[in-house]
C-alpha cells in the first residue's frame, strides 16, 4: 500500500484509461460494464485519499515519468481540484449502477462495449483536465474528453443525436482552438507551460507585454467559456443533453461543464490573477453581465420547453450562470458560492436527469404531455425528482440554498443589493418550470395507457437516484465537506491574487 | 413534576412527532379506522409534549437543541421561548380538535385521496412546530417554506381547474415573496447583525441606522406573505377552495398565524422593540396594517360566499396582530401575542361552522342561511360565539387581545390605531351579525329549501363535526375566563421589566 500512496495522482487518470482499453478489447457489453463499474468505483477512493492528503499536508505535486516540473508534466492537486476530482469521480461511481439497465435499453447490444470504453475515455479526460498542472496537457485531456463526448452523444437512440453531436463537435473544436491559441500566447510570453511557472514568469513580464497577456487571457477565456456553455456560447448544450442517452446526459450535466468551470477558475485565479491586477480588468463586469443574462434568459426558455431533457438542459445553462456569477464577484463568499455550487448543482442535475432516465426507461418519452399523472405510478422516481427540483429552486434544507446563500452574501459584500434581488428573483423562474412538471406529474390524472402501466424502474436504477436525492438534502444541512472545502479553496485563490 | 425526558429531547420530539405520524400514516392506507387513529394519537402525543415543554419554560428555562452548522455561525437549531410556545400550544391543541372534525368531514363528503390528505396535514403541523420553536431565522425560514410546500397539495385537494389555479397563486405568492423579500432580509440581517439567533432585545442595537431598519422591516413584513398584509393578501381568499378543515386549521390558524407569529417574533427578538422605537420608523407599518384591517373588512361586507367572507375577515384580523406590533408598546405587543391565540380559537369555530353547513345542507352562501339556526342550533350557536370573538366582545377570547392592543394604542396616543380599531369593530359587527340574525330570526326559505331538495329538513352535521365546533366554541369562551397560560407566556415574552411599564 505504501508503494501505491505516492502514485495516487497518476492512478486517477490511468485507471479509467486502462479500463477504456480493456473494455474496447472485450467486445461484450456485460464484461465491458463490469470493467467500467470496477474502474468507476475505485476512482472516488483515489480522489478521496488525495483530498484527505491535501487537507492534512498541503498540495500534492507529482512529476510524470520523474521529469521534474517545470520541464516535465506536473500533476498538481490542491484543495480546488482535489474537490472537483472527488466530485467527478463520485458522480461517475454513483451513476454506474444506473447505467446497466438504462444503457441496456437505449444502446444496441453490439455497441455497448464501445459505449463503456468511450465513457471511460471521457471520464479519464475530465479527470485529466482537472488534475494536470500543465496548460498544454490540459488541452490534450480536454480534447480526449470532448471527442469521447461527441461519440457518446451520437450514440443516442434519436437520429437527431447525430446532428446534436455534430453541432457540439464544431463548437467544441472552435473552443479548443481558441484555448490552444491562448496557451500558445502564454508559451511565447513565458517559455513554459506549467501553470505555476506561467503565473510566476508572467508577473515578471515587461510592462509593454500587457497586450499580449490580455490577448492570451481573451483566447483562453473564450475557449473555455464555450466548453462550459457560458451564455451566449451555450447553443450546443440543449440539443446535446436532450438527445444523448439518458445515462450520458446525467453524467455530462454533472461533470463536463463543471470541469470546464474549474479550468476557468484555475486560469483566472491561479494564473492570470497572480500575474496582473485582475480587479483592474473588465473580466468581473463581463462575467457578471453574462451570468445574469444566463440566469434569466435560459430560465425563461426552460419555462416554455415541453421536452423535459431540453427544459433541464436550459436550466443547466442558467445554473452555470450562478457559478460564473461567483467568479465575477471574485470575493471570498462569492467564490465559495461558485465552488460549492459546482458540487451542489452536480448532484441536483445528476438526480434530475437520472429521474428523467427512469421516466424514459418506462415511457420511452420525456415530454411533458406524456407524464400526466405519473407521480402515483412511479412514486419513488417522481419523489426523488421533486426533491431534486426543490434543490434546483434553492429551498432551505437543500443544497441549492447553500449556494444561493453564499452567492447572495458575496453580492452584499460587494455592496450590490440589486444583485441579491436578481439572484433570488431568478430562482422564482425555477419555481415556475419545476412547478409545471410537478403539477402535471402529481396533480393531473393519468391519461395514457403507458402511464397506467408504468411502475418504478428496477432497483439498480432507483438506488443511484435515491442516493442523489438524499445527498441533495443531506448536503443542505451538513456542509462541512462541501462549503467547508469550498471556502478554504476560495480563501487560497483569493489570497493568491495580486 | 419530574419529566421522563429532558426538555431538550422533548423539544426535538415536538417537531419530530408530526413527521413520524406522517411517515406512519401510509402504512394504514387500507385500514381507514387505524389511519385515523394514528392521526389522533399523533396529535394527542404532540399536545402532551408541548405541554411538558411549557412547564419548564414558564419557570424561566429556555431549553434548546441544535444540529449541524450550515454556514459558519448559523445552525439548524430549536429553542423554546414563551411566544413560540404559545403558538405551539395553540396549533397543537387545535390540531386534535381539527382531526376529529376532519374525520367527520372527509367521510361525510366522501373525499378522495384521504391518506395523502392526512399525511400532508401532519407534515404541515410538524412545519408549524418548527416555525414556532425555531431558535434562529434560518430554521424558521426552512420550516416556513416547508409549510408552504406541504399545504399546496391540501389547497389543490379537489384537483379541479379552479383548485389548481388557486394552488398556483398560493404557491407562487408565498414562495415568491419569501424568496424575493424574506430571504434577502435574512441575508442582510446576517451580514449587518452578525447572527440570526433570536435574542431578547434584538440584535440590531447600534449596528444599523434608521433607514436600513425601515427597509429591513419592510422586507420582512411583506416578505412574510403568510401574514397576508395587503396588497399581498389575495392568496388567502383563493386558498378557500380547499376542504373546510384545511381552511380551518391551516388558513385560519397554522399558516396565517405562522406568518404573523414570525413578524411578532422578528420584531421582538431580531429588531427589538426598543431599537425600533428609537429609530422611529414604524409609522408606515401602522398605516399599512390599519388600511388592511379596514379594507379587508369592507371587502368582507360584500362577500356572499361564507368562506370568502371568513377569509377576508382573517386578512383583517391578521393585521390586528401586525397593528399591535407596529404600535410598539409592550402592552400592544402583548396584545398581538394574545390575539394570535384568541383569534385562532374563534376563527376556527367559524370555519368549522361553515364546513358543517356545507356537509349537512350544502350551503355555501350567506344568502342561503335564512332560518338555518333552528335546524342546526349547535352549529349556529357556535358560529355566534365565534362571531362575537371576531367583533371582540366579551365573554369571548377575542375581547382580550383587542383590549390590550387598544390599551397600548391609547397609552402611546397612537390615534390612527385607535380609530382603526374602533371603526373596524363596527365593520366586524356589520358583516357577522347579519348572518346570526338571518340564521335565527328569519323564517326558513329561499336558499335553504332550494338546497334542501333532497332532504326537506337539513339536520345537524355528523357528530364529530358538531363535537369539534362545540369544543372550539367552548374554548373561545374559556380563554376569556381563564387566560392565565397565554397571558403568562405573553408577559414572559415582553419581559418583566417592560411589564412594569404597562401600569397593569
Amino acid at each position: 500500500m505504501s508503494s501505491v500512496w505516492p502514485h495516487l495522482p497518476i492512478l486517477q487518470v490511468v485507471i479509467p484509461l486502462m479500463g477504456a482499453i480493456l473494455a474496447a478489447f472485450t467486445r461484450r457489453g456485460a464484461t465491458a460494464y463490469a470493467i467500467a463499474l470496477a474502474a468507476s468505483l475505485a476512482l472516488p477512493f483515489v480522489a478521496g485519499a488525495m483530498l484527505w492528503q491535501v487537507l492534512s499536508s498541503g498540495p500534492i505535486s507529482y512529476a510524470i515519468g520523474g521529469w521534474e516540473p517545470p520541464f516535465g508534466i506536473e500533476y498538481r492537486v490542491d484543495l480546488l481540484n482535489g474537490f472537483v476530482l472527488l466530485l467527478v469521480s463520485t458522480v461517475g461511481a454513483v451513476i454506474m449502477p444506473f447505467a446497466y439497465r438504462s444503457v441496456g435499453l437505449e444502446i444496441d447490444s453490439g455497441r455497448q462495449a464501445w459505449f463503456y470504453s468511450v465513457y471511460l475515455l471521457c471520464l479519464a479526460g475530465l479527470l485529466g483536465v482537472t488534475i494536470t498542472g500543465d496548460a498544454f496537457n490540459a488541452f490534450v485531456f480536454l480534447e480526449i474528453s470532448s471527442l469521447a463526448t461527441y461519440v457518446l452523444i451520437a450514440l443516442g437512440h434519436d437520429r437527431r443525436a447525430l446532428l446534436a453531436a455534430y453541432q457540439y463537435l464544431i463548437m467544441g473544436t472552435v473552443g479548443a482552438t481558441f484555448y490552444v491559441i491562448g496557451v500558445g500566447f502564454l508559451y511565447l510570453l513565458t517559455g513554459t507551460l506549467n501553470f505555476v511557472d506561467i503565473a510566476a514568469r508572467l508577473g515578471d513580464a515587461p510592462p509593454d507585454r500587457i497586450n499580449a497577456i490580455l490577448a492570451a487571457l481573451a483566447f483562453v477565456s473564450a475557449g473555455v467559456s464555450l466548453k462550459l456553455a457560458l451564455f451566449p456560447l451555450h447553443a450546443w448544450l440543449p440539443n446535446a443533453y436532450a438527445y444523448a442517452p439518458s445515462m450520458v446526459t446525467a453524467f455530462l450535466a454533472a461533470t463536463a461543464t463543471k470541469v470546464a468551470v474549474y479550468l476557468l477558475i484555475r486560469l483566472f485565479f491561479s494564473v492570470f490573477g497572480q500575474a496582473v491586477d485582475f480587479a483592474a480588468l473588465p473580466v468581473g463586469e463581463i462575467m457578471l453581465l453574462l451570468s445574469i443574462a444566463a440566469m434569466f434568459v435560459a430560465s425563461i426558455i426552460a419555462v416554455f420547453e415541453t421536452n423535459l431533457k431540453r427544459m433541464f438542459a436550459y436550466s443547466s445553462v442558467a445554473q452555470i450562470g450562478y457559478i460564473t456569477l461567483g467568479i465575477g464577484l471574485a470575493n471570498q463568499a462569492g467564490l465559495t458560492g461558485s465552488i460549492v455550487h459546482l458540487f451542489n448543482h452536480a448532484i441536483v442535475k445528476a438526480a434530475l436527469f437520472a429521474a428523467l432516465g427512469c421516466v424514459f426507461f418506462r415511457l420511452g418519452s420525456v415530454s411533458l404531455a406524456d407524464i400526466s399523472g405519473l407521480g402515483r405510478r412511479m412514486p419513488v422516481t417522481l419523489t426523488a425528482f421533486t426533491v431534486a427540483g426543490l434543490g434546483l429552486i434553492g429551498t432551505p434544507g437543500t443544497v441549492g440554498f447553500i449556494s444561493k446563500w453564499y452567492l447572495a452574501v458575496g453580492a452584499l459584500d460587494n455592496g450590490s443589493w440589486l444583485l441579491v434581488f436578481l439572484i433570488v428573483a431568478s430562482s422564482l423562474i425555477a419555481i415556475v418550470y419545476v412547478g409545471r412538471v410537478v403539477e402535471v406529474a402529481w396533480f393531473r390524472p393519468a391519461n395514457s395507457p403507458a402511464v397506467a402501466e408504468a411502475a418504478d424502474p428496477p432497483l439498480s436504477m432507483l438506488l443511484p437516484l435515491i442516493l442523489l436525492a438524499l445527498a441533495t438534502i443531506y448536503f443542505g444541512f451538513d456542509t462541512r465537506l462541501t462549503a467547508g472545502v469550498a471556502s478554504m479553496a476560495a480563501e487560497m485563490l483569493i489570497g493568491g491574487l495580486r | 413534576m419530574t419529566l421522563p425526558l429532558s426538555p431538550e429531547s422533548l423539544l426535538v420530539l415536538a417537531v419530530l412527532v408530526p413527521f413520524l405520524g406522517a411517515a406512519a400514516l401510509p402504512i394504514f392506507h387500507y385500514i381507514p379506522n387505524l389511519r385515523e387513529a394514528v392521526t389522533l394519537v399523533t396529535a394527542g402525543m404532540l399536545l402532551l409534549v408541548v405541554i411538558a415543554i411549557a412547564t419548564p419554560v414558564m419557570d424561566g428555562i429556555r431549553p434548546e437543541a441544535s444540529g449541524f452548522e450550515i454556514v459558519p455561525g448559523i445552525a439548524f437549531a430549536l429553542q423554546a421561548e414563551p411566544l413560540g410556545l404559545l403558538f405551539a400550544l395553540v396549533a397543537s391543541s387545535l390540531w386534535i380538535v381539527t382531526s376529529v372534525y376532519s374525520i367527520g368531514y372527509m367521510r361525510a363528503n366522501a373525499e378522495p385521496r384521504q391518506t395523502s390528505y392526512y399525511v400532508c396535514f401532519a407534515i404541515a403541523l410538524g412545519s408549524t412546530m418548527g416555525v414556532a420553536l425555531a431558535k434562529n431565522l434560518f430554521t424558521l425560514f426552512l420550516f416556513y417554506e416547508l409549510l408552504t410546500i406541504s399545504t399546496y397539495p391540501l389547497v389543490t385537494h379537489k384537483r379541479s381547474e379552479e383548485a389548481m389555479r388557486a394552488g398556483r397563486i398560493y404557491l407562487g405568492l408565498l414562495l415568491g415573496t419569501s424568496m424575493v423579500l424574506f430571504l434577502p432580509a435574512i441575508i442582510a440581517t446576517f451580514v449587518i447583525g452578525g447572527t440570526l439567533d433570536f435574542t431578547p432585545g434584538g440584535i440590531f442595537a447600534g449596528k444599523a441606522d434608521a433607514t436600513v431598519l425601515a427597509v429591513l422591516l419592510g422586507l420582512y413584513v411583506f416578505g412574510i406573505g403568510k401574514a397576508a398584509l395587503m396588497p399581498l393578501h389575495f392568496w388567502l381568499p383563493a386558498a378557500m377552495v380547499a376542504p373546510t378543515p384545511v381552511s380551518a386549521l391551516l388558513h385560519a390558524v397554522a399558516v396565517v398565524k405562522a406568518g404573523v407569529f414570525s413578524i411578532v417574533k422578528i420584531v421582538v427578538y431580531v429588531f427589538g422593540v426598543e431599537t425600533l422605537v428609537q429609530a422611529g420608523q414604524s409609522g408606515w407599518l401602522t398605516a399599512v396594517a390599519g388600511a388592511t384591517v379596514i379594507a379587508a373588512s369592507v371587502i368582507a361586507l360584500k362577500q356572499d360566499n361564507l368562506k370568502r367572507r371568513l377569509a377576508y375577515s382573517t386578512v383583517s384580523q391578521l393585521s390586528y396582530v401586525i397593528l399591535g406590533v407596529a404600535i410598539l408598546t409592550p402592552l400592544s405587543v402583548l396584545g398581538a401575542a394574545m390575539h394570535i391565540a384568541a383569534h385562532a380559537w374563534c376563527k376556527i369555530t367559524l370555519f368549522f361552522a361553515a364546513g358543517s353547513l356545507y356537509t349537512s345542507a350544502h350551503l355555501t352562501e350567506v344568502s342561503q342561511l335564512d332560518g338555518i339556526g333552528r335546524r342546526m342550533p349547535w352549529t349556529m350557536g357556535a358560529f355566534t360565539i365565534g362571531a362575537l370573538g371576531m367583533i371582540g366582545l366579551p365573554p369571548t377570547a377575542g375581547f382580550i387581545g383587542k383590549w390590550f392592543i387598544l390599551s397600548g394604542a391609547l397609552q402611546s396616543a397612537n390615534w390612527l390605531a385607535v380609530v382603526v380599531i374602533i371603526v373596524s369593530t363596527g365593520l366586524n359587527a356589520g358583516y357577522f351579525l347579519p348572518i346570526v340574525f338571518r340564521a335565527f330570526f328569519r323564517p326558513p326559505g329561499g336558499g335553504a329549501s332550494e338546497a334542501g331538495a333532497e332532504s326537506d329538513m337539513p339536520r345537524e352535521a355528523p357528530w364529530p363535526i358538531v363535537a369539534a365546533l362545540s369544543m372550539t366554541a367552548a374554548g373561545a369562551i374559556a380563554l376569556f375566563f381563564f387566560p392565565d397560560v397565554p397571558l403568562a407566556l405573553s408577559k414572559l415574552m415582553i419581559g418583566a421589566e417592560a411589564w412594569t411599564t404597562t401600569g397593569l
